[in-house]
């Protein structure tokens, strides 16, 4: 995958799950896979599967991660993360 | 850790796997990777597949490649494509495109959860039809014209890549661009019958060095099924994951319902248990000793000292099983050259024939004709590492 140009993401939205995209804990995180553009991707740290699944009952991007337990001094991270989440149609907006 | 060293490890559940519903096929392609030909009397039911299905989704199995044989000769073929997909496991199937008309290819363009890849070994009709029968290239091409018409984008064009076909890649790529197909590459194992025309349809040296050039620049644009890793050890890797996946994400289940590493290893040495034993499928993933065994770190063996190690890791295991070269060595086609010098010093008549031969016994109309390839046509390239596509996300 290009690098991600965290272009259209904003923190402050709400996001949610793509309804055909599947879920499946792994001890490294999760596999994500979307049935409609047949991509597989990696969620390579648990918390930020944790965060994907509050994305949808959090008011934003943002609260969700807070609420995952990311500190501020990663929230950059995890953004860039969620950012190309959402350009891969992983992630819409909610 | 590293993905690719935690995949290495094996997870609770495959990717994706590879599942031929049956041994029968219309053709008899000189190098299918299955033998296939005649159906076996032993395959799954009906209710047997479902069961299966059943099995997978509860593992949360994204997807399955199906493959055969020809699979959509078997009359339960559409009901359990629907069965899956009805349960959250999505379907690619590999087909010659004998049963896709038009209405299937509507039925086909209207569903997410199914996706099709048409099997072609030629950009012409000559160098299609030596390897896969007569008439099978306008098969193909009619089936691929009606998907386009259909509205179907993004169906793959499978092309197992030969001796034959390799100056043919641009050809193939306008002709999926033309259909709004997709190009899927992959590599000739000396898998099945595939054993013996390898010698003479396996890529040259040269060649092999003129398809990585090709596939680094087209990226990402061109599937490979991440069947391409030996070749990382020209420089960087291809797009993919870049591992052998046997028993560690990926695996086989054949017609009759055994369960092999991959699909290119179709021998008892690779066996790890039968769907039908009390356990199912997933005790054969989860505790097959086979499966352990690959999930351990492998010995590079000769490879050891050679500083392309950990760019190719080794190459395939089913390529080197077949032409009778240790696992823990070279790959036969490495590209650094150790895996020839290994096939000049081994006994290849003493190498482990591929099992269970369904071959037509007497040829198939049309069939490949053994002028200057093999003896019968193949089927599928079902192959599928379930890496291929994938974007190592965040």
């Amino acid at each position: 995958m290009p690098a991600a140009e965290p272009t259209g993401f904003d923190l402050e939205r709400r996001y949610a799950l793509h309804p055909q995209v599947a879920v499946r804990p792994e001890p490294f995180g999760a596999l994500l896979y979307h049935f409609g553009t047949r991509r597989l991707s990696f969620l390579k740290d648990p918390r930020l599967l944790e965060v994907v699944r509050r994305l949808a009952d959090a008011p934003t991007a943002h609260a969700a991660c807070t609420a995952a337990g990311v500190s501020e001094a990663e929230l950059d991270r995890f953004a860039r993360a969620l950012a190309t989440l959402a350009e891969t149609d992983m992630l819409e907006v909610a | 850790m590293r993905l690719v060293d935690q995949f290495e490890r094996g997870l609770d559940a495959p990717i994706c796997l590879t599942w031929e519903l049956t041994y029968a096929c219309n053709l008899a392609c000189a190098h299918c990777l299955s033998s296939s030909g005649r159906r076996d009397p032993r395959e799954l039911s009906t209710v047997e597949a479902k069961a299966v299905v059943d099995e997978l989704a509860r593992m949360q199995v994204f997807y399955v490649n199906i493959g055969g044989g020809e699979p959509t000769v078997r009359p339960d073929f559409w009901e359990l494509v629907d069965y899956a997909t009805a349960h959250r496991v999505g379907v690619k199937f590999s087909t010659n495109g004998v049963r896709i008309t038009p209405e299937v290819a509507a039925r086909l363009a209207a569903s997410d959860y199914v996706d099709v890849q048409i099997s072609l070994d030629g950009a012409t009709a000559e160098v299609n039809d030596a390897v896969r029968g007569v008439g099978s290239y306008a098969t193909a091409l009619r089936a691929m014209d009606n998907l386009h018409t259909a509205g179907m984008r993004g169906f793959k064009i499978s092309v197992v890549c030969t001796r034959h076909n390799v100056d043919q890649l641009d050809a193939f790529k306008a002709l999926a661009d033309r259909l709004g197909g997709q190009l899927r590459l992959t590599r000739l194992r000396p898998s099945g019958r595939g054993a013996d025309v390898w010698d003479e349809l396996h890529l040259l040296p040269g060649q092999q060095r003129q398809l990585y050039d090709w596939l680094v620049e087209h990226g990402e644009g061109v599937l490979t099924g991440d069947s391409f890793f030996h070749l990382a050890a020209y420089g960087s890797a291809l797009p993919g994951l870049n591992l052998c996946g046997a028993g560690r994400v990926v695996c086989l289940i054949d017609p009759v319902g055994d369960v092999y590493a991959c699909p290119f290893a179709i021998h008892e040495s690779f066996l790890a248990g039968n769907v039908r034993s009390p356990g199912g499928f997933g005790g054969v993933w989860r505790t097959s000793e086979l499966f352990r065994s690959l999930r351990e770190p492998q010995s590079a063996g000769a490879c050891g000292s050679c500083g392309a190690y950990d760019a190719c890791r080794g190459g395939c295991m089913a390529a080197k099983f077949f032409t009778g070269l240790p696992l823990d060595g070279p790959d036969p086609e490495c590209v650094i050259g150790h895996g020839a010098t290994a096939l000049s010093t081994v006994d290849r008549h003493g190498a482990p024939r591929p099992a269970g031969d369904h071959s037509h016994t007497s040829g198939v109309r049309g069939g490949p004709v053994p002028v200057t390839i093999g003896r019968h046509p193949p089927e599928h390239a079902c192959d599928e590492s379930p890496l291929a596509g994938i974007g190592a996300g965040p």
